[in-house]
């Protein structure tokens, strides 16, 4: 294909939910869970999808996925219109949700997995050295004759991480891929996508995830969202780089006393960009972004001040994480959902 | 046809017949043909999931013998055993084809919301480029093998046991054929219809088809001829193709053995063929039309993997 389209385009998607049960009777109350969202990812490109939760990330893949219609805007997959030409974009992609623990109980692995080759047309021989292979690579090929109903929770997902690939899909959707996995089974998972993509540089994978060190190591580029909106999209490098002229440090505090809440009090001596803090049961986190080192001494005399004694004190380069807090005011483990509207799923 | 075992043995594939007509070129260059084949063999997968083949059997074969008995013992109690009256044999069959009904009009409805509440893949699904109504007519199709089967054995059991008057002589094979092709199409686009109206629908939605065929029972002769009912409530049973259904295979099994009933005395074979393939027509194409509606519906409002919480 000469004129490459690109994998993935969005042009001002909206998507607005109407709310069930408003409290007052007649009122249709809506919400705005997309709010313009443009994004281009072209042909080969790992893409990552960052936000809180309740960011509307979810929402994006499922209109990628032709599960949901954008209230308005354009969505377009391998250049098809994923509105009207529905079949021919499902064709060419798939989903795979993290925590998807379901399907058909009764059926083997082997079977489900079949099944859905089958779905999209693939021929005998193909599938079974397809499956054989990828079963393998993430270590369910001994479970293939075992009914899903019993498999583990994670041994099922890992059953649907497959799926998503079984078809070779040109574009591939992963909604927080790695959710619950232990820590080995999140490694050989992310090991897959990396082996995938660098297969055959065609392919385009777009995730999202909470994890920040996983779409540092994963992603080409990727887009910070949050409240429905792409705050930024930049590869990770470049991300991080923004934050050069900032002085980054971690501090481990005794708890504050706390008439006034800590970072109020910290934000207000000169020179301190950001404070983040986090309460553990015996001491306090402290994530502190400076103009400069200069400005430290007097963040620790007004901790000291206070009654706070210094646990340890740690320099770091920025992260991603950084960034984020940067960007939208908080950190990526905090609620966007303050309105309290509906739960997903 | 069961396992018992979670752990199937090595080698053993059930999908083995699936996967040869999957093969099959131009199987595997449609869409729609893989889907119904894919939807009728995991309906069956499903239909025949009994950890106890003996549960299976008593729920497929002796529930509806013992229902149909309870209509017998009625039916003496209250004609003084005149089973040899050709309105005992009128009765019978309409029950044991009403299961029938039942499944292809439960079957497809069972299937959306299944998928979606029970086993929760319709987002796996309808992300793949399965064709809805065919996976659904396959998923109907593995219910009707099962109804089928019932319908045969209950019939088996009044030729032999009540003196159901079929022979060999008395069935008309090519209307019998056409009448079950006729049958069968304005069925399940009736089912269908009831199936795409379910993705709008929560969990309540689970038995739609079999409530909707339950409803109409009374008022399609498949316990009375229609002309006991006012004629008002004679008008449902008329728009229903089932009505006209039971009504061909009486005939086609019976034979010159089937007293006519007034209710279609005037209609000959031909007419109520004719009859059922105008149906089949109006549905399927009411059914395309609802079925494409009812997706972008869902999609709009996102509810194809609903998950109703309680
Ligand atoms: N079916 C729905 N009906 C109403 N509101 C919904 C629906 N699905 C999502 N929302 C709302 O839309 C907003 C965006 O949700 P979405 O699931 O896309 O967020 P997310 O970024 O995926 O969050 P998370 O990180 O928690 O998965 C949220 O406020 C959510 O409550
Ligand atoms: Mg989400």
């Amino acid at each position: 294909m000469s004129s490459t389209p690109l994998a993935i385009e969005t042009h001002d998607v909206r998507r607005i939910y109407k709310i069930r049960g408003g409290k007052r009777k007649g009122e249709a109350k809506t919400l705005i869970a997309l709010d313009g969202v443009s994004l281009e990812v072209p042909r080969g490109e790992l893409f990552g999808l960052l936000g809180p939760n309740g960011a509307g990330k979810t929402t994006l893949i499922k209109i990628l996925a032709t599960l949901l219609l954008p209230s308005s805007g354009t969505a377009k997959v391998d250049g098809l219109d994923v509105t009207t030409q529905t079949q021919e974009v499902r064709r060419r992609i798939s989903m795979v949700s993290g925590g998807e623990t379901s399907g058909f109980g009764l059926l083997t692995v082997e079977e489900n997995l079949w099944m859905f080759a089958r779905f999209y047309g693939l021929d005998n021989k193909t599938i079974k050295s397809r499956l054989a292979e990828m079963m393998q690579m993430v270590g369910i090929y001994d479970r293939r004759s075992t009914k899903i109903s019993d498999l583990s929770t994670g041994l099922r997902q890992k059953m649907n991480f497959i799926r998503g690939f079984i078809s070779d899909p040109s574009v591939v959707f992963l909604d927080e891929p790695t959710l619950g996995l232990d820590v080995t089974a999140a490694r050989d998972v992310r090991g897959f996508v990396k082996d995938w993509m660098a297969q055959n540089p065609d392919r385009t994978l777009l995730l999202t995830t909470h994890y920040m060190a996983e779409a540092d190591e994963l992603c080409d580029r990727l887009a910070i969202i949050d409240r429905g909106k792409t705050l930024i999209c930049d590869t990770p490098e470049n991300l991080k780089r923004r934050l050069q002229s900032e002085t980054i440090f971690h501090l481990k505090i005794q708890p504050l006393r706390k008439p006034t809440s800590p970072e109020n009090v910290v934000e207000a001596v000169p020179g301190v960009r950001s404070v983040t803090i986090a309460d553990q049961t015996d001491f306090s986190e402290l994530r502190l972004s400076l103009q400069g080192e200069e400005a430290l001494p007097a963040v620790l005399s007004h901790l000291s001040g206070r009654g706070s004694g210094l646990l340890s004190l740690e320099k770091r380069e920025p992260t991603l994480e950084d960034v984020f807090i940067q960007l939208v005011g908080r950190r990526l483990d905090e609620d966007t959902n303050l309105n309290g509207t509906g739960e997903e799923r | 046809m069961t396992t018992l075992s979670p752990v199937r043995p090595e080698g053993e594939r059930p999908m083995g017949f699936a996967d040869r007509l999957l093969s099959l070129p131009f199987v595997q260059r449609s869409d729609a043909l893989r889907s119904f084949i894919l939807g009728a063999w995991l309906g069956w997968q499903i239909e025949s999931n009994w950890a106890d083949p003996l549960l299976f059997a008593v729920y497929s074969f002796a529930r509806p013998i013992a229902s149909v008995m309870i209509l017998v013992v009625m039916y003496s109690v209250i004609t003084d055993g005149a089973t040899q009256q050709p309105i005992f044999a009128y009765i019978y069959l309409g029950n044991a084809l009403y299961i029938i009904v039942g499944g292809v009009l439960g079957g497809i409805s069972w299937a959306v919301i299944d998928d979606r509440e029970h086993y929760r893949t319709a987002k796996q699904l309808y992300t793949s480029p399965l064709v809805g109504y065919a996976y659904l007519c396959g998923r109907g199709a593995a219910r009707l093998l099962i109804g089928a089967i019932s319908t045969i054995i209950v019939t088996v059991f009044g030729v032999l046991l009540f003196g159901i008057p079929i022979t060999i002589g008395s069935i008309d094979l090519p209307f019998l054929i056409a009448s079950i092709m006729l049958g069968l199409t304005s069925l399940s686009g009736l089912g269908l219809i009831i199936g795409a109206i379910s993705f709008q629908l929560g969990r309540n939605a689970w038995q739609a088809g079999e409530l909707i065929s339950g409803a109409l029972y009374l008022f399609t002769g498949a316990l009375f001829p229609l002309d006991i009912l006012p004629p008002v409530l004679r008008e449902i049973g008329l728009i229903f193709p089932a009505t006209y259904w039971l009504e061909a295979m009486r005939r086609a099994l019976l034979g010159t053995n089937m007293i006519g009933f007034p209710t279609f005395a005037a209609l000959d074979n031909t007419a109520i063929a004719f009859i059922l393939l105008i149906m089949s027509v109006g549905l399927w194409v009411s059914a395309a039309f609802v079925y494409r509606w009812s997706m972008r519906q869902a999609r709009e409002k996102g509810v194809i993997d609903l998950e109703t919480n309680y």
